[in-house]
């Protein structure tokens, strides 16, 4: 049971200070998340912590490989409505 | 404040006879501050970004200390530094506090201006409350004559008031797009709140409660609020009237709406999905209807979280964290050095606000009193090719970017800046094929008259062809008086419309 980043990370940082288990860490070229300690937050929040203030799509991934927060869970926009808005917006 | 105190913020030598223009805010660029009280010009004289007398004087730098974020704007992308208050797509060496300590001292060290160290992200400060406040408190204690200043998204606000004023900060920018949450959703998809993801209209609504909360903390607090406003085309635009309206009545000293830069390149939400920039004149059209309410910020260049120098200049890459490592530093002598140009620099703006303050020649008259009169000639939008201390000093064929100046009998007034390279560095044939002199003449669209020290023959040409009036006559003088200077002569060479025609009328 753990968290993974993975190479879609950006660096922000905004994860590592929020784990309560200490597990994330910087390394190169990008964050760590040290899977023997962590435990998803179990016992600790209801939402694991990095994978709450990550900002990217897709760079947190659970114990199954899949994505935390898969696309369009971070713009709001699900990828079959992507069209649609963007005519919208681009005719503002 | 009544309407005597008014009429006192009229700069005299351009007011119409019957003293007085209406608006609390007119004048000309030295009279931007008038509005405020004399503690709050006290505190602000030597700011770069927020006096526009102090830019052409001073430099500031950003320290990158603050790479995390706790809310999502769509005009941002996380691979890049913040784009609040810097430019969008760049990326900063994100320093530690204790580097970041060291990068200042050398600046400072070099650069006598330097005034004032603002922490901007490249997230948000308040996000990374340990690491922004410990480079505070070690700036404070090695080099006490440097003004610090944060800016932030306002989340974590309220609960860093505190702190702040322990740390003497006397300057802290909000940024502020809304006051209603439905336009928020359209701004912010989400915010991590309360150890949790927080998404649309309840995430917009809790941000611009602890925006509104933190602002009237600060203020309680007696430390001054600049609010930053982001301006997007069908998204905020008409609605910042109404945010300049309560952040000003809440006690936000200064009011900068930016242009929304969004590049698709840049790969943010808005810049992906076609979301358009402001025009020039829509910038301008709304920078104006706010001005009735609010003191606004013309000057600003939207800069790096990592910028080094005066406005407009980024001297960064003096600065990198090897070259600074690598420097040997009297940090007394510096600070002498910086005291001493201050004095000087405080004594030459003192010396220029005291004419713009000059008694008027014939009484004034309050505002009802005045008979109605036309103004004469019309508003004329000038360049100026400046590299600082606010003179016309700059070759035309160097300048990476103009000053704009709007001249009218009520004064001068600085209402931009253009940059004639693109973001892409300014290589001679950038993107189109372009070229640059092209570039220039579409960046300085509405002006009329270009004022530098220098100028080529072929631009020159190329200019008058595009009917933009070269003018080299006023090199090395100071930039509002030349701009006036060159506006009586268009003037008076009934080139302005309305000579003659100015009687008053009862
Ligand atoms: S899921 Fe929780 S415990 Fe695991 S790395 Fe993320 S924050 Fe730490
Ligand atoms: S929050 Fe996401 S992008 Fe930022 S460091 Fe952590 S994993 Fe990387």
């Amino acid at each position: 049971m753990a968290l993974e980043i993975i190479d879609s990370c950006v660096n922000c940082s905004a994860c590592e200070p929020l784990c309560p288990s200490k597990a994330i860490f910087a390394a190169k070229p990008h964050y760590l998340i040290d899977a023997d300690k962590c435990n998803e937050c179990a016992g600790e929040f209801d939402d694991p912590q990095c994978a709450s203030i990550c900002p990217v799509e897709g760079a947190i991934l659970n114990s199954a490989g899949e994505e935390m927060n898969p696309p369009g869970s971070l713009t709001g926009i699900p990828p079959e409505r992507w069209a649609a808005v963007q005519a919208e917006i681009s005719a503002r | 404040m009544s309407l005597q105190t008014t009429e006192q913020t009229v700069s005299p030598a351009f007011a119409p006879a019957g003293g007085g223009c209406g608006a609390g805010s007119c004048g000309s660029t030295a009279s931007q501050m008038n509005g405020l009280s004399d503690e709050v010009r006290a505190k602000v004289q030597d700011h770069p970004c927020y006096s526009e007398d102090a830019h052409h004087y001073f430099a500031r730098m950003h320290a990158a200390v603050a790479p995390a974020c706790n809310i999502q704007c769509n005009y941002c992308n996380r691979k890049y530094d913040c784009a609040n208050e810097s430019r969008p797509g760049v990326v900063s060496e994100v320093l530690t506090p204790e580097q970041a300590v060291k990068k200042t001292l050398a600046v400072a060290a070099h650069i006598p201006q330097m005034s004032v160290l603002g922490i901007a992200g490249p997230g948000d400060p308040l996000a990374n409350p340990q690491r922004t406040f410990a480079t505070f408190r070690q700036l404070a204690e090695k080099a006490p004559d440097i003004k610090l200043c944060v800016s932030t998204n306002g989340l974590a606000l309220p609960e860093c008031v505190d702190e702040l004023a322990r740390h003497n900060i006397e300057h802290v920018t909000i940024t502020i797009n809304c006051v209603d949450p439905d336009i928020g959703a359209k701004i912010y998809p989400w915010i991590f709140w309360k150890n949790q993801r927080v998404r649309g209209r309840e995430a917009a609504a809790i941000l611009i409660e602890q925006q509104q909360k933190g602002l009237e903390m600060l203020v309680a607090r007696g430390i001054l609020v600049k609010v930053n406003s982001v301006m997007i085309p069908g998204v905020n635009d008409e609605h910042l009237k109404e945010v300049s309206r309560i952040v000003k009545a809440k006690g936000a000293f200064l009011h900068n709406v930016m242009p929304l830069i969004a590049e698709p390149e840049h790969g943010t939400f808005f810049g992906l999905m076609g979301q358009r920039s402001p025009t020039a004149d829509e910038l301008k059209a709304l920078q104006d209807a706010c001005e009735g309410n609010m003191n606004m910020m013309r000057h600003c260049r939207q800069c790096r979280a990592d910028a080094v120098g005066m406005l407009g200049e980024d001297r960064g890459a003096e600065f990198t964290m090897e070259k600074v490592e690598a420097m040997e530093i009297d940090h007394e002598a510096a600070l002498a050095r910086r005291q001493a140009f201050r004095e000087k620099a405080n004594a030459e703006l003192e010396a220029k606000r005291a004419r713009a303050h000059a008694p008027a020649p014939t009484t004034q008259v309050v505002t009802f009193h005045r008979p109605a009169r036309k103004p004469q000639g019309r508003p004329v939008l000038m360049a100026v090719a400046t590299k600082g201390s606010g003179v016309v000093n700059e070759h035309f064929g160097y300048a990476r970017e103009f000053l704009v100046y709007e001249a009218t009998e009520a004064g001068v007034k600085l209402i931009g800046h253009r940059k004639t390279d693109k973001y892409c560095g300014g290589s001679e044939t950038c993107g189109d094929g372009e070229s640059r002199i092209d570039r220039i003449i579409r960046a300085l669209e509405g002006c009329e008259v270009v004022l530098c020290s220098r100028i080529g023959i072929e631009p020159w040409g190329a200019l008058e062809a595009a009917g933009i009036c070269p003018n080299v006559e006023h090199a090395m003088e100071p930039v509002e008086e030349a701009v006036m200077a060159v506006w009586r002569s268009l003037l008076e060479a009934g080139k302005l419309g309305g000579v003659g025609q100015g009687e008053r009328r009862a």
